[in-house]
């Protein structure tokens, strides 16, 4: 165990800070050959995203997406299932969020947003059911099956905006705006009562607090139930789980409903609480993101907060960048292929000489 | 459904499953040496790119082949660097090159032609010309023979009988060189492969390089032979067909050009038929873009025969002290 060589201070927060840093020079790199300035990047970024409260608005918005599904990334990952199909399960889950919310009239936001994470549970966790089931039962690699149902995800979801559910009069491929009802309270509303003074246009809303709800019961969930303990010993070890008669099929499943079920949810927030309508591309790479929060948050529910806050304020910062300079909104995907490659691939390059140099340090002391 | 139609079908058949073949041959040398590649995808897209860009600047495709097949390389080193000298995981470096390649080619094109993350259309000598068979025109009127040798086979560009070509060539150097039986043994059982005293290391970096280049000539069929230039995410997953069809066939290569040709059958029918109608029932046109990879996952799913991969197959390799 590496654990033991380091202390655990070094384990959770120099070397995902050290991968973090090397991720960013090499950023800083591309950004200097296409012929930008990195520094002057960073602090339109800066400004862009954390200035302002209307900057806030949209890093708060864009942070609660990337908590629920590198929330569920984490779970799966703490049974050792890599579930790549965070992209599709939030997309399906935001099928679910526009059927309870256009065709059941509701009185109120309260009732309806409770419907919505219901729905876009559900679906999120039914889409990632049969890869889970085909994992467990079959036999058949998770991670090419989910990123198989990404596909087949985005062509249903295409399918039923482009002839089901727009709107005749509609060319859009998308479904008519809800009912004004169902607007969630944003931080403005949230806030004003208070005396603060928070931007009205900043989609950040109550899903934020939603979403770190769900990380505190994922919390308890992994480490003081007793399915959270089987969950985790079957990541460790199938063997000894299955010697301990935890059963792998149910593990599996548990796993990957809740991850999806997660994921899902992220919908109700893209959906509900941003444009007030499914469009084609609700979940703009968030389940994708959702893999790079969870590595840098070591998989750990409470430890994926900072990590998703850090991605909200890079997405948000990109947009802006991508409008004041030449640099385009895909350098974040850069950005976070670099923090998985190196908080996830080469872990053991960061880690070994941190090792290696607490080993020397004792050996001193 | 007319003869024409169907010759047309087939001959784009050809067409559409020569990127997925090499993308294939290059997932069976990688896994057959133990190496679990699903980066696959991000390899066709970056040297797609580098391709296009090279035959413009250059006006040769040949140079844009060079580029791409280099940037491919590349990237199978990242995976090599990560997954075999730093023993990381696999699947997650593959998914970081997927995503490295699907960010780098739009910042890097909007940076070099401001088109929006294309490059320009390329035309005459940057993309590659078509090439007539021998006696392809002699034939065409016989039957049979005449629309098999005469129109499906003859009249593609030069890469997709380079591929046709690499499916013995993968054969004859998996199962009948001394490099391919050490190849095959390193991703059955690598501790037995370092006991005879051959490098498991320098065994592994062979494959992944080769499923580079394999790779590299992919992407560069894609976007100089196949299209007339690149777009953002042109691969649009056949990295990840091509995956499905290597364990289709079993990590074979003569089986993988079998899944391939079926895969690329679904791509031609799908765009000569957008909205197939069955007489009973109409498949709208996305489920047609779906079916490849709901095929992909009733074939995972172990209906039509277990597929058991390489034993040492995404495992790194530890050498005993």
């Amino acid at each position: 165990m590496s654990s033991k060589r380091m202390p655990k201070w070094a384990d959770v927060l120099l070397v995902p800070i050290l991968s973090l840093i090397i991720a960013f020079a090499l950023s800083a790199l591309v950004i200097l050959a296409i012929g930008e300035d990195p520094v002057r990047a960073m602090r339109l970024m800066i400004t862009g995203a954390l200035g302002s409260t209307y900057g806030w608005g949209y890093t708060l918005y864009f942070t609660t997406n990337f908590l629920l599904t590198g929330l569920g990334v984490s779970i799966a990952f703490q049974a050792r299932l890599f579930n790549i199909g965070g992209e599709g399960q939030a997309l399906i889950g935001g099928l679910g969020v526009a059927l309870v919310c256009l065709f059941i009239p509701w009185p109120h936001w309260s009732l309806a947003i409770i419907a919505a994470i219901a729905a876009s549970a559900i679906f999120g966790a039914v889409w990632a059911a049969i890869p889970a089931y085909l994992q467990a039962k079959r036999g058949s690699h998770i991670v090419i099956t989910t990123i198989m149902f990404n596909f087949i995800a985005f062509s249903l979801m295409n399918y039923m905006l482009s002839h089901v559910l727009r709107p005749p009069t509609s060319m859009d491929p998308a479904t008519a705006r809800f009912d004004n009802v169902l607007r969630l309270p944003r931080l403005h509303d949230i806030l004003a009562p208070m005396g603060i003074d928070f931007s009205r246009a900043g989609p950040a809303n109550v899903m934020l607090f939603v979403a770190l709800l769900a990380c505190v019961l994922a919390y308890f969930l992994m480490w003081r139930t007793r399915l959270g303990f089987e969950i985790r010993a079957f990541g460790k070890s199938e063997p000894a789980a299955h010697y301990a008669g935890i059963s792998g099929v149910k593990i599996i499943m548990v796993a990957m409903l809740i991850s999806g079920a997660l994921s899902g949810m992220m919908a109700v927030n893209s959906v509900m609480g941003g444009p007030q309508r499914l469009v084609m591309n609700a979940v703009e790479g968030a389940g994708f993101i959702g893999i790079a929060v969870a590595l840098m948050g070591r998989s750990h529910p409470i430890g994926i907060i900072a990590p998703a806050l850090l991605f909200g304020f890079l997405f948000q910062g990109g947009s802006e960048l991508a409008l004041e300079t030449t640099i385009p909104r895909e350098m974040i995907i850069i950005i976070q292929a670099l923090v998985i490659m190196f908080t996830g691939a080469l872990d053991n390059m960061v880690r070994t000489p941190l090792e290696t140099l607490f080993a020397l340090m004792r050996r001193r002391t | 459904m007319d003869i024409v139609t169907i010759v047309q079908i087939l001959d784009s058949t050809l067409r559409l499953a020569t990127p997925l073949l090499f993308a294939c041959l290059a997932g069976i040398i990688s896994e057959r040496a133990g190496i679990f590649d699903i980066g696959l995808e991000g390899k066709l897209l970056i040297a797609a790119f580098f391709s296009a860009a090279y035959a413009h600047y250059s006006g040769s495709a040949w140079i844009g082949l060079g580029a791409g097949v280099l940037a491919s390389v590349v990237f199978s080193l990242f995976h090599g660097i990560a997954s075999i000298t730093f023993r990381g995981n696999q699947l997650i470096s593959g998914v970081a090159i997927n995503f490295l390649a699907s960010g780098m080619t739009v910042v890097i094109a909007q940076s070099w032609f401001r088109q929006g993350g294309r490059t320009p259309s390329l035309t005459g000598d940057q993309r590659f010309p078509s090439l007539d068979l021998p006696g392809a025109e002699a034939v065409q009127g016989v039957p049979v023979i005449g629309q098999i040798y005469g129109e499906i086979l003859t009249d593609h560009g030069i890469l997709v009988y380079v591929g046709l070509l690499c499916v013995p060539l993968t054969w004859y150097v998996l199962y009948r060189t001394r490099f391919g039986l050490r190849l095959r043994a390193v991703g059955e059982n690598p501790a037995a492969v370092d006991t005879a005293g051959v490098s498991v290391v320098r065994m592994r970096y062979a494959a992944i390089v080769i499923a580079g280049v394999l790779c590299g000539i992919g992407g560069a069929y894609l976007s100089t032979s196949l299209a007339a230039g690149f777009v953002r995410e042109m691969s649009a997953g056949r990295g990840f067909i091509a995956l499905a069809a290597m364990i289709f066939a079993k990590w074979r290569p003569w089986q993988g050009l079998g899944a391939v040709l079926l895969f690329g059958m679904l791509e031609a029918i799908a765009n000569r038929f957008p909205n197939l109608d069955l007489g009973f029932i109409t498949l709208p046109s996305q489920f047609m873009t779906a079916l490849p990879y709901i095929l992909t996952v009733i074939i995972l799913a172990g209906f039509v025969g277990k597929a058991i991969p390489p034993r040492a197959g995404g495992e790194p390799y530890v050498k005993e002290r």
